[in-house]
């Protein structure tokens, strides 16, 4: 018996035990995501001490000498301290440096793409979809546009939702709800397709009833 | 005895399976058969809640399993019309000249495969059959490892083993870097910063494919299929916004509605969306694969969940007159 054929009807059983899970909740089950769980965190410690632990920082400093790597191994180190109660505010430090930089980052970035960027091409296509000639195009580009200023007067809780206003501020509702509920349905077709995958495995690996 | 009633048929149920004969495939007529059988079954359900009687959620759950299941018997392919967004995206593809260089950020891991590995496997033959040479890296650990999954299964194709590949010359796999949008920022200036070595500890410089790329001024394209963060938002934000990357995009359905500002803004090129991006994405390229057959289940599921939307409303004004007639 191959180790391909063993693997196979072990991830079959396992897979039928997590899903057993939908008949009710039972033993069988919480063995499989027992050994999921136990699995995935070893699978992730595993690939972050090669890849980062050892490709990058022990390979990058013992053999190549770039020491400036030895600033991140340090902070990770301080990230450690945690563990231990009494300089376990030796842990901010690093968590202070994430969190400075990736604001750093994001903010320009989220600045740059998801607000100016975006708010020049939803008015500039707008005005160009004018001389364009294309009707479809044009409702759809006003469409947008209302979309967005609605949305926003939705969100300004500085002014009573009353009278013109607060019938704006219905609109970018209804915009709003539309978008989750089109959210919600891309959502429910993503977690079909994870059971396909799982149906895929049964039927035509495990079973080979299907090519 | 009675404990272990179900599991017995469980049992049952599999060991019937396993002495089916191989393949198991039906005729149209027999198809036609069974979506009549269900759909009638789905009115007799309508038929039960409307006088009352309430089914549970273990039935909902058996619906959406058959009508999942059934379709891989069935001898029948979906007609599917490729959308604007997934055509871009082709279109920008295949416009590549024979030689270019193009990066593929694989940001998945296997739950997302059904929805992204037929995308990655048609991409991939595309790219070796018009010579394209492609560079894989990844920003989620199991990323890389999808990328050489899709790799190995393509280059078994009869036409692109006549191409005799080469490893190194051809495309390359340089693997997972932790650090998300950081690992975007840092290539923009130094790939060879962020990856000083392949999957398989080579180094950078030693990899023929990779001299003279040294950022992404040198990259002709970037296709990245994404499933979450980091992932298509992070490479419009940095590698489009900041560096200037022209980017097309395959995402999984959770994901694809945050990203379609950005198409309509054109910052992204291209969007193949979910199973119906992935078949589409797939019809373009002529690379039929998984996602044609995928989508067919896809679609009788969707059918099973409107048909329970429409039961459930159903009920819920059942429900109403029953309370108001209790309270008259």
């Amino acid at each position: 018996m191959d180790s391909t054929l063993i693997g196979t009807w072990l991830a079959a059983l396992l897979t039928l035990g997590i899903m057993s899970f939908i008949y009710k909740d039972n033993l069988y089950y919480k063995i499989c995501e027992a050994i999921f769980i136990g699995v995935s965190a070893g699978y992730w410690f595993i690939t972050y001490f090669w890849d980062s632990l050892y490709r990058i920082a022990w390979i990058g400093i013992v053999h190549e000498g770039r020491y400036v790597l030895l600033g991140g191994v340090i902070l990770g180190a301080m990230m450690l301290t945690r563990l231990f109660g009494k300089i376990g505010w030796i842990a901010r430090w690093p968590l202070a440096f994430i969190v400075g930089a990736t604001a750093g980052l994001k903010m320009m970035v989220y600045f740059t793409t998801n607000a100016m960027a975006q708010i020049h091409d939803t008015v500039y296509d707008t005005v160009t979809a004018f001389g364009g000639g294309d009707l479809y195009n044009l409702i759809g580009r006003l469409v947008i546009l209302l979309g967005t200023v609605t949305g926003l007067v939705y969100f300004y809780f500085s002014k009573e939702h009353k009278g013109l206003f607060g019938g704006v501020a219905k609109v970018g509702t209804w915009f709003l709800m539309i978008t989750f509920g089109a959210s919600f349905g891309y959502t429910v077709m993503s977690r079909m397709s994870l059971l396909l995958g799982r149906i895929d495995f049964l039927l035509t690996d495990w079973l080979k009833l299907v090519k | 005895m009675k404990k272990y009633y179900y599991w017995i048929i469980l049992a049952a149920l599999i060991i019937v399976l396993i002495l089916l004969p191989k393949p198991l495939i039906v005729s149209p007529t027999v198809s036609t058969i069974i979506t009549v059988l269900l759909g009638l079954a789905l009115a007799g359900v309508l038929v039960l809640t409307l006088r009352g009687h309430m089914i549970g959620r273990r039935t909902v759950f058996l619906f959406i399993g058959v009508s999942l299941t059934l379709p891989f018997f069935m001898n029948y392919r979906m007609p599917i019309k490729v959308s604007p967004e997934v055509q871009t995206l082709y279109d920008a593809i295949a416009k590549l000249p024979p030689g270019s260089k193009v990066l593929a950020a694989f940001d998945y891991d296997p739950p997302s495969a059904p929805e992204l590995q037929p995308q990655a496997e048609a991409f991939m033959a595309f790219a070796f059959k018009h010579n394209l040479k492609v560079i894989i890296m990844g920003l989620w650990p199991q990323g890389p490892q999808q990328a050489d999954m899709a790799v190995t299964k393509v280059l078994q194709e009869p036409e692109i083993r006549a191409k005799n590949l080469r490893y190194g010359v051809d495309y390359v796999n340089l693997g997972f870097q932790s650090g998300n949008e950081f690992v975007i920022q840092r290539m923009g200036t130094s790939f060879s910063g962020m990856f000083p070595r392949d999957i398989y500890n080579t180094d950078y410089d030693k990899i023929p494919l990779l001299n003279g790329v040294e950022n992404f001024s040198n990259i002709d394209f970037v296709f990245n299929l994404s499933s979450g963060q980091p992932g298509t938002v992070e490479w419009v934000q940095i590698a489009v916004d900041r560096y200037g990357v022209k980017l097309g995009a395959g995402n999984t359905a959770v994901q694809a509605p945050s990203v379609y500002p950005y198409l309509s803004s054109r910052r992204l090129t291209g969007l193949a969306g979910g199973m119906t991006g992935a078949a589409e994405f797939e019809q373009a390229t002529k690379e039929i694969g998984k996602a044609n057959t995928y989508i067919l289940s896809q679609s009788f599921s969707h059918m099973v969940v409107i048909a329970f939307i429409i039961i459930g409303n159903a009920a819920l004004f059942v429900g109403y007159r029953k309370s108001k007639q209790k309270g008259a």
